[in-house]
């Protein structure tokens, strides 16, 4: 890292900059972000932004300057991790990994899509795949298996239930099972909270 | 074979073993074939996919990818991979803990109550990376029985196997490796340049579950470009890559009907399943035929143009 970088990063304007996003980051060990000067070279290479309304550039600007709607805004979830962002960077900052953080953050907040919720919550944590073949609905795939010449089921934790035991300890000690029970909280409270705001609109509009 | 030259630890992963198990088949022959003995990891779990648990909980994914990496070490084998997204977890998982005493320490913690040590002493490798950097290409070549003759291939990489490349094993190269293009072309067949060559397919990174249409589109830009090659087939080294342009190729058809003229039938075929072919491996091994009458199970896109050029060629 050049000398150039280094002063960037610890420039005061980003460091007091009122950014919960931010500090997080560094937090996180990922104070590099402050050394983005804005270049878009992320954004011109993303094949993502090619096709949706996701742009690099503009999330990393929004995590630095404390906008939190990149939060909620589903663009961040567009990333299909290709880390061409990170490899082209020209301040060496690892753009993805940001990214990454930065849904991570999201997730913490209960900004989960319920498709992603459903993977991690009833595939994930209560199978140890995150594509299983284990369950009714699955059978024509054990089928396929022994039509290869290979056991129903793979000598994974599919085939050893204490091992998924094992995952699931795992899981709850590092706090994946605390995290989704309150992302799934606060999702409900924002629901509820969208219901009673449109249901007082319509009595308004009713008067 | 009695004697082995190498052994691995098969991390098998969550796609392979459950949506596409030929392609499980067709390594564990072509490795055999080649003198590599390949472990069973038992118990071993999702990697967790990088792109989207880790993305969901980074100290979840780096815990659950080291109880992977430390089932292999029981074993004394390196972990091998033939998926780009557990080949990114474990291999990120395992650079990113040797360079960060604390956190190694942190998830050994969580480790020893379920009575696991993780090490970090035996890097995780895919089988790509198997074939090309350990046994390497004259290695593969003396195994090499039939040669393709006209046979016109759309090598697709993935990300995941060169990228980030300083965590990877291909001396920085990302923008344009070879490396697989070389392993194609032993077997007589021409790998063809078509435009965006490495291109992510558009599944990974939590973008398939999060909206389909969109890792169509990538996937529609690929399939359009490797049309407009004159390509007979794809060949490609990471199993969601593999869905993605295989059950992606008729979504793709479906979604995209109005702007893509033709609807796409590009077969779709794995590594190892080109290689054992080559190395006059029986396709019954290598998961190529079909003998079943299963409904809605994988391949989606036809294979048989392939095997109707494996029999023309390979004789």
């Amino acid at each position: 890292m050049s000398d150039n970088v280094e002063k960037y990063i610890k420039r005061k304007s980003y460091t007091t900059a009122n950014s919960r996003i931010a500090q997080k980051f560094v937090d996180a060990g990922l104070e590099k972000i402050r050394a983005c000067i804005n270049c878009g070279t992320c954004t011109g290479g993303c094949p993502s932004g090619r096709r949706t309304a996701y742009r690099t550039r503009s999330a990393i600007r929004k995590a630095l300057t404390g906008d939190e709607s990149v939060l909620s805004d589903i663009d961040i979830w567009f990333c299909s991790t290709c880390y061409y962002c990170y490899e082209r960077c020209p301040r060496d900052i690892p753009v993805t990994d940001m990214i990454i953080k930065l849904r991570n953050i999201a997730v913490e907040e209960g900004y989960i899509l319920d498709s992603h919720f459903s993977l991690a919550n009833d595939i994930f944590y209560a199978t140890g795949h995150g594509v299983p073949a284990t369950g009714e609905g699955n059978k024509q795939w054990r089928a396929l298996r022994e039509s290869y010449g290979l056991p129903a089921l793979p000598p994974t934790v599919h085939s050893y239930p204490e091992a998924l035991k094992e995952c699931q300890t795992l899981m709850k000690e590092v706090g994946f099972r605390d995290l989704l029970d309150n992302a799934a909280k606060l999702k409900a409270q924002r629901k509820a909270e969208a219901e009673k705001k449109a249901e007082e609109k319509t009595k308004e509009e009713k008067k | 074979m009695s004697e082995y030259k190498w052994r691995y630890g098969f991390f098998l992963g969550c796609v392979i073993p459950n949506r596409y198990p030929m392609v499980e088949r067709s390594i564990r022959e072509v490795f055999e074939e080649l003198g590599a003995e390949l472990l069973d990891l038992p118990g071993a779990s999702c990697c967790p996919a990088p792109g989207v648990f880790r993305a969901f909980h980074i100290p979840t994914w780096l815990v659950i990818a080291a109880r992977n990496i430390a089932i292999s070490e029981e074993l004394g084998v390196n972990p091998l991979t033939g998926c780009n997204g557990c080949y990114g977890t474990l291999r990120d998982a395992w650079y990113d803990l040797e360079h960060n005493p604390e956190e190694k320490k942190h998830v050994n913690q969580l480790l020893a109550k379920v009575g696991r040590q993780y090490k970090g002493n035996l890097e995780p490798k895919h089988v790509v990376q198997a074939l090309y950097l350990d046994m390497g290409l004259d290695y593969l070549k003396d195994h090499i029985k039939y040669k393709f003759t006209d046979l016109k291939v759309a090598v697709h990489y993935g990300c995941h196997i060169v990228k980030p490349s300083d965590k990877r094993p291909w001396n920085g190269e990302y923008e344009a490796p070879e490396f697989l293009d070389e392993i194609v072309e032993i077997t007589g067949a021409k790998s063809i340049d078509y435009k965006d060559k490495f291109m992510c397919c558009g599944a990974g990174g939590a973008v398939r579950t999060a909206v389909k249409e969109v890792a169509a589109d990538f996937t529609r830009e690929k399939l359009e470009n490797m049309r407009d090659a004159g390509v007979d087939i794809i060949i490609d080294c990471c199993p969601f890559c593999h869905l993605q342009l295989d059950l992606g190729q008729v979504e793709v058809n479906n979604f995209y009907k109005d702007i893509i003229g033709e609807p796409f039938k590009i077969p779709v075929i794995y590594i190892t399943q080109l290689l054992g072919v080559a190395m006059g491996i029986d396709p019954n091994r290598l998961g190529l035929i079909k003998n079943h009458d299963l409904k809605g199970v994988s391949p989606f896109i036809s294979i048989d143009p392939f095997l109707n050029i494996v029999k023309e060629q390979l004789t």
